[in-house]
């Protein structure tokens, strides 16, 4: 193969193949954006047109305890990566089995709080307008949660038998991504359901 | 009368006259546009076609104009923002309209396949056929028409009237007319709404201020009762028509179906699917889908001598 | 690297005896398939069936419409012949169409082997495809499991409360919703594709501005569907809820809004109908400038107005809503940004006519689908400022003038570049050339078919006729215009018919193309006719616009001007 006769500034160069990852990723992030976005402004809009109650200041009770096992669990996953670049990866199970223990915490207080809701409140998704875009909203943000549970199970499962390297690092960030993601959907979703519209 | 062919540009109302100002400024701004791009257009195909006999060079190679650019830029800019200005105008001029102190209030309220219109003022209700006073001289007597919704989303359409505007379930609308001649003038539901769309018409008569006056008064008096209808109203009490339709002093007070109180006084049926005559008229009472298939009114399968009752007693309700 | 020498080089040598391996593994190779060209036929292949499809649909509708009180067809199928007809024909005939003709075009044109995520390609494709046979299943289990099937009858946009259970009971509606939602998972897949190729992929030397108008404009296409598709899968992800779980999200009864639908909705459907003209202004801004003899004029500010369009599209949605009773400063910003976007449209035609302008205009079957295309771009934008000033849209709207005016941007512009775009690449792709005297057949018929159905359609809509209705009364004045616009469909359909034989035909007896029948100037001319599974044995590199110019002109190349 004969070597390019002209020489390419470097401005020239294009973005490289190894990047695809990450850019198909923040590709999906602003696609799901979008979706969440249209449930916020539902949940927004119909915010104190309810005929009947209970209302959300009556029966919302902020989750403190969730959010910051979410939140941290974030922080594990950042962990787990560093770990992996640096071939520990032992350190990094640990950290990513973490990651997955905070992220069901966080479920199973959703359904604790969507248990006492339903039984306790009497508030269903069609209860009122206040439990139809109650329940959407933060049941596709927990379907989203679920999603992820699910791919990091998978990889902790790779992980325990033995096929995850430090190879896989970009991958991985690939895949953190979306957990992050996921986060930062749940600052909105929290600060607009327990706090703005409340 | 027969109603003219409903052209919007044959406008015969305040609203429909802006509107139709409007659209000859826009049509002569896009004309001439359309004029000069599509001569340049063509003017280019003629010119600038490869020839027999031509060598194989190829032209020179442009590859822009900044100053082309930037002319048809700016020119584009200031069309659209004289259209703009022409067009905000217009919009306030309707739609934020203050309705001076002889305006007709009526309520319309559409139903799958029908129209409602209520006349607070009056105090009566009535169907389909829309009765306004004509609007002539310096204190105008328009008509302001508030619009709801029974069920799904409607639109009303009289286009020498007025533009159209929707009729939302829990999104309370309003539009206005003001006719300046008198006469039939036809629309017809704009927005899908089911299977019977097509038929939900719509027959505004415009009056002089006499007959109008005089449409009015009948519309206000109760239901006649004619003796030789008598049977026939038996009937229609018995079967399930007092369910859907009210015949105002009489125990049909249904709120389903239209108003038929007065219901001779209309010159079509079914919300103009067929003109108001016997037979059509004993064919929609036996079965309504035959007029108008999928229309929300069952046929009672009633025996041949009842429905000739009931069609002579409707008859009696001028 | 490319050069003279390269192009000289056969590229790849044809297994010996490909012809005769047996049909089931063919069919295989097809249906398990990664690769981009094989993908992007498959789309445009299911594609153009649908458009068949469609068109019946249209053919039906149009013989119920040329009488008055005619008795063709029942209201019922009249209704669902227009809600599948506007569904078929966006979703499953110019959406695959358009993704197709990208992801055949996109990695060849930017010195790409294949597509960033193959697999993802495939699957996208087969998502799409699933929705459309759920759509159409409609028609045998749209009632349910013991009543006869019913298509959705609801309208292509299906308006809340019409959607509700109470106006639409049985499942029509919901093979509407979950047909699209599928189809969608698709969409948003090949458009995360095409962007990642782009972004990633492309060969050395090619900046983003020296991408060819099929990558720019794609690009753009695919950010906007990134965008807009959700907000149509949260909507019908809400009127599921509504229809299956009591929710309210549009239940008027219980303080819902039907007016949040159209939001929601339009908020999707008005920057999709730019995701459906945009790939078409790329192939404009491909052909005519390759038939012209000259590069694009004004290539920089071409993919600006694009961009400016991409932006402005998704603040325009409520001028399909003038009349649902907006405040008059909500209806005046609308009319503002509606008309705004007539600044870029008209800027690309102006620059297609510079284009034109002083070059050595060929008028190949291609080049003249493409110069209709553009003066039918004139005319449907002038009809749409027209439908932007909110009072004339106030008597124009939900009208047969609004009909004729879509039908002007998606047949008249995309359809007809369509057609261009497949004389112009069909040799790449086949390795022979359309008959052209047949092309010129077709398409003569059909700008005559075009032109009687669409420009007479304006007619009705001025009259005072407005859509969706199954039937008119003779007294409104609309009979003859209806009849005319029936008679032009005539003229389409035997066009189409000429199209879809010459496709066929060509295949075995159409003249053998080579490398580069057009003597054009972008990658994909650089390669064989068809090319390898590859692509490009050695990845090119690439100093211009039009890298095989400068081959072909070592004195004048672009990049000494660019």
């Amino acid at each position: 193969m004969a070597a390019p006769s002209i020489a390419l500034k470097s401005h020239e160069i294009p973005l490289s193949h190894e990047l695809k990852g990450h850019v198909g990723m923040w590709c999906l992030i602003a696609a799901e954006s979008a979706i969440f976005t249209i449930f916020v402004v539902a949940y927004l809009f119909y915010a104190g047109k309810s005929l009947i109650g209970p209302y959300p200041n009556e029966v919302l009770h902020v989750p403190v305890f969730n959010s910051i096992c979410l939140f941290s669990s974030s922080f594990t996953i950042v962990m787990a990566e560093r770990a992996l670049k640096r071939a520990e990866i032992k350190l990094f199970g640990i950290w990513w089995f973490f990651t997955i223990a905070l992220g069901a915490i966080f479920i199973l207080g959703t359904a604790r709080e969507w248990y006492g809701l339903i039984y306790h409140d009497h508030l269903t998704i069609s209860t009122n307008l206040f439990g139809t875009t109650f329940y959407s909203l933060v049941g596709l943000h927990a379907f989203h949660v679920i999603v992820g549970l699910t791919g990091l199970t998978i990889i902790m499962i790779f992980t325990a038998l033995g096929y995850v390297t430090h190879e896989h690092e970009y991958r991985i960030g690939v895949f953190a991504l979306y957990w992050h993601f996921v986060d930062a959907i749940w600052v909105v979703v929290l600060s607009v359901v327990y706090f703005i519209a409340r | 009368m027969d109603p003219a062919i409903p052209n919007i540009f044959h406008p015969a109302s305040t609203p429909a006259d802006d509107i139709h100002h409007l659209a000859l400024f826009v049509l002569a701004i896009c004309g001439g546009i359309f004029v000069t791009v599509f001569s340049l257009l063509v003017y280019a195909v003629v010119k600038y076609r490869r020839r027999e006999g031509d060598d194989d060079s190829e032209p020179p190679q442009i590859y822009g104009s900044n100053q082309m650019e930037l002319a048809w830029t700016v020119i584009p800019v200031v069309i659209v923002f004289v259209l703009f200005l022409a067009t905000a105008r217009i919009i306030h001029a309707i739609e934020d309209k203050p309705m001076p102190p002889g305006t007709l209030e009526v309520v319309a309220v559409g139903h799958q396949f029908w129209w409602e219109f209520q006349y607070p003022q009056q105090g009566f209700i009535t169907a389909n056929e829309l009765h306004v006073p004509v609007s002539k001289g310096a204190n105008g007597t328009p008509t302001h028409i508030k619009l709801l919704s029974a069920d799904t989303d409607h639109s009303f359409w009289v286009p020498q009237l007025a533009g159209k505007t929707d009729l939302i379930p829990n999104h309370p609308n309003e539009t206005w007319i003001e006719p300046h001649e008198t006469g039939i003038y036809v629309g017809q539901c704009a927005q899908y709404c089911g299977v019977q769309h097509a038929k939900m018409l719509l027959r505004v008569i415009v009056d002089s201020p006499e007959d109008f006056q005089k449409w009015v008064d009948g519309q206000k008096t109760p239901a006649a009762q004619a003796a030789s209808a008598a049977h026939g109203r038996e009937v229609f009490e018995a079967t399930a028509c007092v369910n859907c339709h009210t015949v105002t002093g009489t125990n049909a007070n249904g709120k389903f179906g239209p108003d038929l109180t007065h219901f001779m006084s209309r010159e079509t049926l079914a919300s103009g699917a067929a003109l108001n005559t016997r037979e059509n008229l004993r064919q929609w009472i036996k079965d309504p889908d035959v007029i108008k298939p999928g229309a929300l009114m069952p046929a009672m399968q009633m025996t041949e001598a009842d429905i000739d009752a009931v069609t002579d007693y409707l008859e009696t309700l001028r | 690297m490319l050069d003279a020498d390269s192009l000289s080089q056969p590229m790849f040598v044809p297994e010996a005896g490909a012809a005769s391996r047996p049909f089931l593994e063919r069919l295989h190779d097809w249906i398990v398939t990664v690769d981009h060209k094989k993908i992007g036929l498959m789309y445009v292949g299911y594609g153009v069936l649908f458009l068949v499809i469609g068109g019946i649909e249209a053919g039906i509708m149009r013989a119920q419409l040329a009488f008055a009180n005619n008795h063709l067809v029942s209201p019922e199928t009249f209704n669902r012949m227009f809600t599948m007809h506007g569904t078929t024909m966006i979703f499953f005939a110019a959406m695959p169409i358009v993704f197709g003709i990208a992801n055949y075009l996109v990695p060849l044109m930017i010195g790409a082997r294949d597509m960033a995520f193959p697999r993802l390609n495939a699957f996208s494709f087969w998502m799409s495809a699933l929705g459309g046979i759920i759509l159409y299943f409609s028609f045998v289990g749209g009632n349910g499991l013991y009543g006869a099937g019913t298509a959705p009858d609801v309208g292509w946009f299906a308006y809340a409360p019409l959607t509700a259970q109470a106006f639409s009971p049985g499942h029509s509606t919901d093979y509407w919703i979950i047909g699209l939602l599928v189809s969608g998972i698709g969409s948003i897949g090949t458009a995360l594709n095409i962007i990642t190729t782009i972004v990633c992929l492309r060969c050395p030397g090619m900046t983003m501005w020296r991408l060819p108008m099929i990558a720019w404009l794609n690009l753009i296409t695919t950010g906007l569907v990134l965008i807009i598709i959700s907000p149509l899968t949260a909507a019908q992800i809400m009127l599921l809820l509504d229809r299956y779980l009591g929710a309210h999200f549009f239940d008027t009864q219980a303080g819902g809004s039907a007016v949040i639908w159209m939001h929601f909705f339009w908020i999707f459907g008005h920057p999709e109908v730019y995701v459906l003209v945009l790939p078409a202004f790329a192939i404009l801004s491909e052909v005519i400038p390759v038939f012209s003899r000259k590069p694009i004029f004004g290539y920089n500010i071409m993919v600006l107005a694009t961009i400016a369009i991409g932006f402005i599209s998704l603040s325009v949605w409520a001028h399909h809503m003038f009349t649902v009773g907006m405040t008059s400063y909500a209806n005046a910003f609308f009319v503002a940004s509606t008309a705004a976007i007539a600044v870029p449209t008209g800027i690309k035609i102006f620059n297609w006519l510079g284009t034109m302008w002083g070059g050595k205009l060929i008028f190949a079957t291609a080049m003249l689908f493409c110069i209709a295309g553009v003066a039918q771009m004139l005319m449907a934008g002038l009809t749409g400022i027209m439908l932007a000033c909110a009072p004339f849209d106030w008597q124009l709207g939900n009208s047969y003038f609004v009909i004729a005016h879509f039908h002007y941007v998606i047949l008249g512009v995309i359809v007809f570049a369509i057609f261009g775009a497949s004389y112009y690449w069909y040799p790449k792709i086949t390795g022979r050339l359309m008959n052209e005297t047949l092309g010129k057949w077709h398409f003569w018929l059909f700008l005559i078919g075009f032109h009687l159905t669409f420009d007479f359609m304006h007619i009705p809509g001025i009259l005072g006729m407005p859509r969706r209705i199954y039937t008119y009364e003779a007294s409104r004045g609309w009979e003859v215009w209806n009849q005319i616009v029936s008679v032009g469909v005539i003229f389409q359909g035997v066009a189409v018919l000429c199209w879809v034989v010459n496709l066929l035909w060509s295949v075995y007896k159409g003249r053998k193309a080579g490398n580069d029948p057009w003597d054009a100037w972008t990658l994909e001319w650089s390669t064989t006719s068809p090319p390898p599974d590859y692509n490009y044995a050695i990845v090119p590199t690439v100093r211009s616009r039009r890298p095989l110019w400068d081959l072909k002109h070592p004195e004048d190349p672009d990049w000494k001007y660019e």
